[in-house]
């Protein structure tokens, strides 16, 4: 369906919120799968931004903060591998007009706390913040917000089962729109 | 010094082709602003958007920021967004409550939500004075004109002119399309406005929205990528849902979209008929249509689905489809700047697949992390570029000319890819300029 069949409900992170004390090297582990995240957004390496993600696993950055689930409501992006898949295909795509033009982003992940961890199957959620720039023929924008990700442990890893990506800037007027997931 | 006289701005639209200036010029855009900005209906919102009073909604009409605001009387006001007193803005966010009373962040006159004065501070010091704390010039000013049309609120800053309905004339197939698909026979505003600003003239986009040429051209790689992904998921599942359609019907060659027509009337308002609106017979459209069926009946549920309304324009400021409840707001900011609005609505009474369905065309159409729109603002943003340089004089118009159907102001297209809706925008872009006061 490109109507995306919706994960579990997850709120914006609440300021503050209690921190599960969890062992150094999950917190690294965590940090180190964002990290490089962010860096195959930036290198355009987009199969592999979407192998993050589980075979069920939605990206989505709500139209509000206050939405907890992209099941019935506006998003700016509530996509399934599928969707994601399409983006991808079209940013490729030898005629995608709008991709000719020299761009580019750079983004920052840090403030990484995780929210939960089980310790039995390595499920863990976390929340981070991000300041990211998009360069654009002559032109920069600058947006930044959180991230919270709700991360299933594989064999071979994480994999993101959610990802919720909410702008400081998600309400405001876009100059111009986004093509790639931020 | 005004460049521009009636014979100028006659000259600039001829029927097969416009002058490069009606788009780049700033003083032509002011020249807008006053002559047709200032005279048409422009859409205000919905009224659903202000259900309790004191909901309120800004926007721009024209370059008048104005309030749309619901008065403790039920009804819905447009006013200026203006204090009588000095000039503030008298609201400052999108959208909201006023509590009890409209008040001025500045020196707190307050006004009743219909605009009425209802206390003004330090009113001694206006005795003697010309200023009379009741009167008429301590209200907050009414919009000229004011009217709505099945719960689209319209208004005009032009006291006389035509009147709402015979302005929109048969546009407002756009509006009873979208009404009367809901079972309830009304919509109902899902409250997320989108707002995208191009870098480029306002006539951009209205001439983009019908011009069924470009789709194949421009929307190639989304059409493409979308339907190698529909064949992924037929291969795997033996079907693949009929909503891919939205994106991979851009595939369609262009003999296709020749197959399609547009029905071009006074005012510049224009209708595509054809494209996607033709009965789909997936289990959700039919689900959908025994809702229908019950509450209207086999005869009128026909009636109502076979109209093969694709997309409207009510010239100059909104686009509407109504088959996806989809509906664009043009908001000119500069000869250089327009804002788009984009909102979507709710059938009220049909089945929740139908709104999941038209929803998904929202988010992927026509949200900031549009796949389509992409491509359409970057070609505006390039139009309006190109036309600073001198290596085109004029901008064409010819395609399919003379070859329309035209009886009683009304030119329907024989083939798709005519340029008849860009000709009918500027019929009435050049009589709105040209008029007399």
């Amino acid at each position: 369906m490109l109507t995306v069949t919706a994960p579990a409900p997850l709120a914006a992170p609440k300021p503050g919120a209690a921190r599960a004390s969890v062992p150094l090297d999950v917190q690294r582990e965590v940090e180190q799968f964002l990290y490089r995240q962010a860096d195959l957004l930036d290198g355009k390496a987009w199969q592999d931004y979407i192998d993050c993600f589980a075979p069920d696993g939605v990206y989505w950055m709500p139209a509000h903060p206050h939405q907890t689930s992209g099941d019935g409501v506006p998003s700016i992006f509530f996509e399934d591998r599928n969707l994601m898949t399409i983006r991808m295909k079209r940013m490729l795509h030898p005629r995608a007009w709008s991709q000719k033009t020299q761009w580019g982003t750079s983004h920052v992940v840090g403030n990484v706390a995780i929210e939960s961890h089980d310790p039995k199957s390595g499920a863990v959620v976390c929340r981070s913040r991000f300041h990211m720039l998009d360069f654009r023929r002559d032109q920069s924008r600058h947006f930044a917000g959180s991230y919270v990700h709700r991360l299933a442990k594989t064999g071979d890893g994480y994999r993101i089962a959610l990802q919720r990506v909410d702008m400081v800037n998600g309400e405001g007027m876009y100059e111009y729109v986004l093509q790639a997931w931020v | 010094m005004a460049r521009y006289g009636i014979n100028e701005l006659r000259g600039m639209v001829e029927p097969d082709r416009v002058h490069r200036a009606t788009y780049g010029d700033p003083e032509i855009f002011e020249l807008e602003m006053e002559r047709i900005f200032n005279r048409v209906w422009t859409y205000v919102g919905h009224e659903s958007q202000v259900k309790k009073p004191g909901d309120y909604w800004t926007v721009m009409i024209g370059r008048q920021p104005m309030i749309m605001i619901r008065g403790e009387d039920g009804k819905v006001h447009v006013l200026f967004n203006c204090c009588p007193h000095r000039g503030n803005l008298l609201i400052g966010d999108r959208s909201g409550n006023v509590e009890k009373s409209i008040v001025c962040s500045y020196h707190a006159w307050q006004f009743n939500y219909d605009g009425s004065p209802k206390a003004i501070p330090l009113a001694k010091g206006y005795e003697g004075t010309k200023l009379d704390p009741s009167g008429r010039a301590c209200a907050v000013r009414r919009a000229p004109r004011q009217d709505s049309y099945r719960g689209f609120v319209f208004a005009s800053l032009a006291d006389s002119g035509p009147s709402l309905l015979d302005w929109l004339g048969a546009s407002r197939v756009a509006f009873d399309q979208m009404c009367d698909r809901a079972p309830d026979g009304e919509v109902e505003v899902v409250p997320t406005c989108f707002r995208v600003l191009q870098r480029s003239n306002w006539k951009f986009f209205l001439e983009n929205q019908l011009d069924v040429a470009h789709a194949v051209v421009t929307h190639e790689s989304t059409g493409r990528a979308a339907m190698d992904v529909e064949e992924q998921v037929k291969a795997k599942s033996g079907s693949a849902p009929f909503d891919y359609h939205f994106l991979s019907g851009f595939t369609m060659p262009l003999g296709a979209w020749d197959k399609m027509t547009t029905v071009n009337y006074p005012h510049g308002h224009s209708v595509l008929e054809g494209y996607m609106s033709l009965r789909p017979k997936d289990p959700i459209s039919l689900e959908y249509e025994a809702v229908m069926k019950a509450k209207y009946g086999e005869a009128r549920t026909n009636e109502i689905l076979e109209k093969n309304i694709h997309h409207v324009i009510c010239w100059p400021g909104l686009s509407i489809q109504p088959p996806l409840q989809q509906l664009r707001a043009i908001r000119p900011l500069a000869h250089d700047q327009t804002l788009t609005e984009l909102w979507h609505f709710r059938l009220k009474g049909a089945p929740e697949p139908i709104y999941r369905r038209a929803l998904g065309y929202f988010n992927l159409v026509n949200s900031p992390s549009t796949m389509v729109n992409a491509d359409d603002l970057w070609n505006f943003r390039k139009q309006h570029e190109g036309l600073r340089s001198e290596g085109s004089e004029w901008v064409s118009l010819h395609r399919y000319l003379g070859q329309d159907d035209e009886a009683g102001g009304v030119v329907r297209t024989r083939i798709g890819t005519s340029e008849a809706p860009l000709r009918n925008y500027f019929k009435a872009w050049a009589e709105y300029m040209t008029a007399g006061n």
